[in-house]
């Protein structure tokens, strides 16, 4: 195991910000940390890297506590946006942060033609566009050949080609042998790069499995009259429109339920769901 | 070593950094000898300076004393800020997010901040002697004046520097860290160096206790030590302690600045 955490909570007042996460991330998977905005993933992921401490719970990173330096030297993060002086060039920033990080500068350039930014490396980080610190932020993560990379939300802000090519990098990295923990709150992001999933809501993990599993789920779409009346009768069912979904693997059973309660029944037909349904139905964001 | 060097390298290349050490030194050469200058040569009325005074100011041989008094208010306020502005930017930039997920403890990380900075304010202070020696050499060669380099006096002018550069260079880390940005940290620091402790004194004409007190505040601290080894005739120098007195207070506030601001740094969640 490369990451393992148990029970971490992280309490702001008396508002469990996350809430006894218990996640795991193995040796050379991309592991996606999904979740809506707010959900609770840059706070895991700050406890991830010492940078917040757990009011409870514990983590470990390649078995070290977080935020010690036997850890952080092995994990290259991109947390919230990259951080870097704004007037030294993009290469000064690495060679900074190459010196912290006890690298030899040679690797600076290195670090700079696999996220592609050679021809920018003598500009002001000020004057990169938000693709570029973004791609600035992943070089420096980069730096000293991390054993694992923790990428928090990588494509924010970016247009649609500068997330294709931030997905391109992952995907080389990870064909490498990478082990990457990426956090994202878009679904399409996940289900493309990850082998795993972490779904994360209101600071609880509510699901964590391979993108297929979790998708495998199937759900019965029921549609009957007078719907309401079906609705109430089955339990766990939601209204979607004019027709119910049930996670139910019975049709029989269902069907027998809604007849002898006067429920027309009109059509029973099982859905295969798209990851985002299942996303919008674990964390209640429909 | 290396976060000594990586912030060395940041801080070395900061337009601020230059900034900031150039107006100082631009000052100090205005306020101690193109002023004085222009009133020896044709200046109708030297003031409350008599002649004699004016050229003892700017003889080669007094350059110490020239350096330190404008230390404990001016030069002061200049290095506040420049402490504040390295360790309170940090946090808006989120380079403090990235230099304590680098890998070094949170202690080394605090400390190669605080040698860096240490070592771009040692270089503040050796340009000023250096730019002091220079104009005052100069001065002395334009006004035909019998001058000699000043004696091993100088030595102990130039510790009393230091330290008053290290006590504010402490208080500006201290108010980056606490405010957490550059902007507050800078306007809280200047306030205090040159409109509270001030205030504060005209209080103190009127109420002994609180006369007792600015005499060892930090801008009182450092205006006595100025003082104490000779510095005279600029804003917040004074004589109410010994130079002995002056430097534990200094000391003393250095190590509550640095070792409260580390501490904070090393404890603090950073979010
Ligand atoms: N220092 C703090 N004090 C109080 N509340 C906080 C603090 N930091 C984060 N929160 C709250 O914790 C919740 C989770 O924040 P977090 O940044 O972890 O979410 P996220 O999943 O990363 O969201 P996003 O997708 O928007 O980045 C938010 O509601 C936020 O308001
Ligand atoms: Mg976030």
């Amino acid at each position: 195991m490369i990451v393992t955490t148990e029970k971490l909570t992280k309490r702001y007042g008396d508002r469990a910000v996350v809430d006894e996460v218990s996640l795991s991330v193995r040796r050379g998977e991309v592991y996606g940390f999904l979740g809506p905005n707010g959900a609770g993933k840059t706070t895991t992921i700050r406890m991830l890297l010492g940078l917040v401490r757990p009011t409870s719970g514990a983590a470990r990173v390649l078995g070290e506590k977080p935020g010690t330096p036997r850890a952080l030297l092995k994990v290259g993060s991109l947390i919230e946006g990259p951080g870097f002086y704004p007037y030294l060039s993009g290469r000064d920033n690495l060679r900074v942060h190459a010196a912290r990080r006890g690298v030899d500068r040679t690797h600076v350039e290195a670090a700079l033609e696999q996220v592609d930014l050679m021809g920018a490396a003598a500009e002001k980080f000020r004057r990169y566009s938000l693709g570029m610190k973004q791609r600035l932020g992943v070089a420096a993560a980069l730096l000293g050949r991390p054993e694992l990379l923790i990428l928090d939300e990588p494509t924010n802000g970016l247009d649609p080609a500068g997330m294709a090519d931030m997905r391109d990098l992952v995907r080389a990295l990870a064909a490498q042998g990478q082990t990457v923990l990426l956090s994202s709150h878009l679904l399409g992001e996940v289900e493309e790069i990850c082998d795993r999933v972490g779904v994360i809501s209101n600071g609880k993990l509510v699901a964590e499995s391979t993108v297929e599993q979790l998708r495998g789920e199937t759900v019965l779409v029921i549609k009957a009259d007078p719907i309401e009346k079906a609705h109430v009768l089955i339990e766990g069912s939601s209204l979607h429109g004019d027709v119910l979904h049930v996670r139910e693997t019975d049709a029989g059973a269902l069907v027998r339920t809604l007849v002898h309660a006067d429920v027309d029944v009109q059509e029973v037909r099982p859905l295969r769901r798209t990851l985002e349904e299942v996303f919008f139905e674990m964390t209640g964001a429909a | 070593m290396g976060s000594v060097k990586a912030e060395l390298l940041r801080l070395w290349k900061w337009p601020a950094t230059w900034v900031l050490i150039g107006v100082w030194l631009v000052m100090t050469l205005t306020f101690g000898y193109v002023f004085n200058y222009l009133a020896l040569n044709g200046g109708t009325n030297t003031r409350s300076m008599s002649q004699q005074q004016l050229i003892s100011a700017m003889q080669p041989e007094n350059v110490g004393a020239a350096v330190v008094r404008g230390l404990p208010m001016f030069g002061g306020a200049i290095i506040l800020v420049l402490a504040a502005l390295a360790i309170g930017s940090g946090y808006g930039w989120g380079t403090w997010k990235t230099t304590l997920t680098a890998g070094p403890r949170r202690v080394s990380a605090m400390a190669g901040t605080l040698g860096a900075l240490g070592i771009v304010v040692v270089l503040l202070v050796a340009l000023t002697f250096v730019v002091n020696v220079g104009a005052s050499i100069t001065v002395a060669s334009l006004e035909g004046w019998d001058w000699s380099l000043p004696g091993l006096g100088v030595f102990e002018a130039l510790g009393a520097s230091l330290l008053i550069a290290a006590m504010w260079t402490g208080f500006g880390v201290f108010l980056g860290v606490v405010t957490k940005g550059p902007a507050l940290a800078v306007g809280l620091g200047l306030m205090w160096a040159i409109v509270t402790e001030n205030l504060l004194r005209g209080v103190g004409s009127l109420l002994g206790p609180v006369e007792s007190l600015t005499r060892v505040l930090p801008g009182g601290s450092a205006g006595n030590l100025a003082g104490a080894v000779g510095g005279s005739g600029a804003p917040g120098v004074l004589t109410d302690l010994s130079g002995t007195t002056a430097a534990l207070f200094l000391v003393g506030y250095v190590v509550f600045f640095v070792g409260a601001a580390t501490l904070l740094k090393v404890r603090r969640d950073l979010v």
